[in-house]
């Protein structure tokens, strides 16, 4: 019986195929940059990081308290003006212990996993959680609902980055 | 809007690297979805294609790169880019080119291959990570997979052994598919215990990198009523996004894949999705996603999935199969085409076409969705005979 | 200001500068099926092969293995050898390098048609007077050993005098 479902196509190589040099190949590489323009509501948020401080906006309509602060609410769809601070603490709402690095390539036998997590910071709303890491910590003793509180670069140091947090420690 | 029906399915061999172009890809999946229904080119009036990032096939504007291959040549051709949302969406993409009247026929084409992304794939995903506020913490993309799943499985009390149940099941099922890259079964144990990538991600609670490509043809219902008497149709179709702020949003229910599914169940007419649907193809590209999906399709009530999975709910003689072509878990994850394998399968298990995999009792209602972008996009096909 | 230069001040501009290499990605092509078969024949044999369609009356250069008007597949049958001559189809004069740099003598680079192909390619060994539309060339293979199965084992195409 022929078979019914269709497939054509798709060969095989394998890494020997590809070592061989018996398949030809051309390789380049795009060898390019980027800079970014940070944007109104960013540009006030990283001034105020640099000054030890985490800013969010408020959206009038919904009453979210925003992070990262954004000139309208995305749900509301209005501007949002009000400039508002909130703590540099929180709790993890979620975290990772994390063995590769961003290419995939695997981290080395003295390197530490990396510990990304969402931290919901006090102060705004419920949920509103930022992206960023923890240190301090022992992989095993992360817990999610564990409270957490911003570790700061000394003054000097900071760069207006969200980087000027150096990570998050367990408090 | 005119009913749509899809009469002919194909694709390539999924292959960790292929000796084939992308438009060479792309051609052999399109000529074997039009041989398998008696047409030539000539016969298609336009064409749907889909690439996910143009960064894996290292070509910008991979679109019109592989138009040719799509048989695009001097024709309508538009393509659509939702990541790895892309497989479906192209194909909800060709069915407003049919539906609405402006033509009869309609090629879907999605093709991928991540091969030529080097270091490796993933690396190309830096760039969708917020450019100031997340990238300077230097992120992959294990990150937000492994903060969704772990998010997921605190919220409801599942296990890791939990979730590579998921990896084990559809690779079984992708073992029949003649188009998977696998050849080998795998335990729980080899999933619970392959490398931790980042907790609670494992090696083998991963999708593969892939290359492949796969295509239906997409017909009115004159059309399809002179080319067979099997053709599956296009009853409802969703698509939605949620925000881009991933980290504000909480990330154990996947609201925009609740979105997509009601529209299309609203458009299909169906009221109790786990009861009517027969087949369902929730996107796969690690264990956990396929239940978390199952959930946000309203197939499954939100934190009792993984008993289902236990009791055998989700087999192919179960009362709902899940993934019985095997999913990216168990056939392959070429991005695009790996959404529109998905509802190449439904067309084969509703047509009852699907050999080994065939799930049994003549199934008549399907439904395949795939999720992209920053962890915010659902598109969702349901399918009926 | 040069095409290349940019202004990449701080914060205080409102702008962001990652700070580390930014994507130190590449990407790695195959030939393909036709590409393999094509390139293979240009480094063993110095020959260019063409795909010749017959219900579209076309002969593809460089060789596909499929019809892109009709979708027929081009089998081994239709697998032609067009020759190593063709015509200038159109030319440009590179006064710039590819980072916006002057170049000391411009490149000249040739759209040269064989068959129903076109192939680009670099101008070798000629004079003002060759630059002409429809003028014949040749192309000029590197040394064998040197090939390595890529476009760049042609030299350059020339001027047939």
């Amino acid at each position: 019986m022929e078979d019914k479902i269709k497939v054509a196509g798709g060969t095989g190589l394998s890494a020997q195929d590809i070592s061989s040099g018996k398949i030809f190949l051309t390789e380049d590489s795009l060898d390019c940059t980027y800079a970014w323009d940070t944007g109104v509501a960013v540009n006030r948020y990283l001034e105020e990081l640099k000054k030890g401080k985490i800013i969010a906006t408020r959206c009038r309509k919904c009453k979210r308290i925003m992070l990262p602060p954004r000139l309208f609410c995305e749900l509301c769809f209005i501007p949002c003006p009000d400039w508002q601070y909130v703590q540099d603490s929180g709790i993890v709402n979620t975290y990772s212990i994390c063995y590769v690095h961003w290419d995939a390539s695997r981290i080395g036998k003295d390197e530490k996993p990396h510990l990304p997590a969402v931290i919901e910071i006090d102060g705004a709303a419920p949920g509103m959680g930022i992206m960023h890491i923890l240190g301090e910590v022992e992989p095993q003793e992360i817990k999610i609902g564990m409270r957490v509180k911003a570790v700061w670069k000394p003054e000097a140091e900071r760069s207006g980055s969200i980087t000027d947090i150096k990570y998050f420690k367990p408090c | 809007m005119r009913k749509v029906a899809i009469v002919g399915a194909g694709m390539t061999k999924f292959v960790r690297r292929a000796l084939e172009t992308p438009k060479e890809l792309s051609y052999e999946a399109a000529k074997i979805t039009l041989d398998s229904c008696g047409l030539t080119l000539e016969d298609v009036e336009c064409i749907a294609h889909g690439t996910a990032p143009d960064a894996f096939d290292g070509l910008h504007q991979n679109g019109e790169y592989m138009v040719d291959g799509c048989g695009g040549w001097n024709k309508p051709t538009m393509r659509v880019y939702v990541g790895g949302g892309t497989g479906i969406h192209a194909v909800v993409h060709g069915w407003h080119h049919v539906a609405s009247g402006l033509f009869d026929t309609c090629l879907v084409v999605c093709e991928e291959k991540m091969s030529s992304a080097l270091p490796h794939a993933q690396a190309f995903f830096l760039t969708i990570f917020d450019s100031i506020t997340e990238r300077p913490l230097e992120p992959n993309l294990l990150w937000i997979f492994a903060l969704e799943m772990n998010r997921y499985m605190e919220r409801y009390g599942y296990t890791k052994e939990d979730m590579a149940l998921v990896a084990v099941k559809n690779k079984l099922n992708g073992l029949k598919h003649p188009a998977s890259q696998f050849t080998e079964e795998v335990t729980v144990e080899d999933v619970v215990n392959s490398e931790m990538m980042a907790y609670p991600v494992s090696r083998l609670d991963v999708s593969p990198v892939s290359d492949g490509a796969a295509a239906l043809l997409l017909v009115s219902e004159r059309v399809a009523r002179r080319l067979t008497d099997k053709p599956v149709w296009i009853e409802g179709v969703g698509w939605s996004l949620d925000t881009a702020y991933w980290a504000t949003r909480d990330l154990y229910y996947p609201r925009y894949t609740d979105t997509a599914a009601r529209m299309a169940y609203e458009m299909a007419g169906i009221r109790e999705p786990d009861k009517e649907i027969h087949i369902a193809e929730p996107y796969d590209p690690f264990g956990y996603k396929a239940l978390h999906h199952m959930e946000g399709l309203q197939l499954s009530p939100r934190g009792k999935t993984v008993q289902l999975l236990h009791d055998g709910h989700f087999d192919i003689d179960g009362n709902l199969p899940m993934c019985p072509s095997g999913g990216l878990l168990g056939v392959g994850n070429p991005i695009a085409a790996a959404g529109t394998m998905k509802v190449c399968e439904l067309f084969w298990q509703l047509r009852g076409e699907a050999d080994g995999r065939q799930v049994p009792g003549n199934p008549r209602l399907g439904v395949a969705q795939s999720w992209g972008d920053l962890m915010q996009v659902s598109s969702v096909v349901v399918t009926g005979i | 200001m040069a095409i290349m230069e940019r202004n990449s001040r701080n914060i205080d501009n409102r702008y962001w500068n990652p700070g580390f290499k930014a994507f130190p990605v590449k990407n790695v092509y195959t030939a393909g099926a036709a590409g393999q078969r094509f390139f293979e024949e240009i480094k063993n044999n110095s020959k260019i092969l063409g795909s010749r369609c017959e219900k579209c009356e076309l002969t593809y250069v460089p060789a596909r293995i499929y019809c892109e008007r009709c979708f027929n597949r081009l089998e081994e049958k239709n697998w032609i050898d067009v020759g190593t001559e063709g015509t200038i189809y159109s030319y440009t004069l590179l006064f710039q390098t590819q980072n916006g740099e002057p170049r000391e003598n411009p490149a000249v680079m040739v759209a040269v048609r064989i068959a129903d192909g076109l192939l680009i390619h670099r101008l070798g060994e000629f004079s003002a007077a060759d630059l002409e539309i429809d003028k014949p060339v040749k192309a000029k293979f590197k040394p064998k050993e040197k090939r390595k199965g890529c476009i760049e084992d042609i030299d350059y195409f020339k001027p047939i005098k």
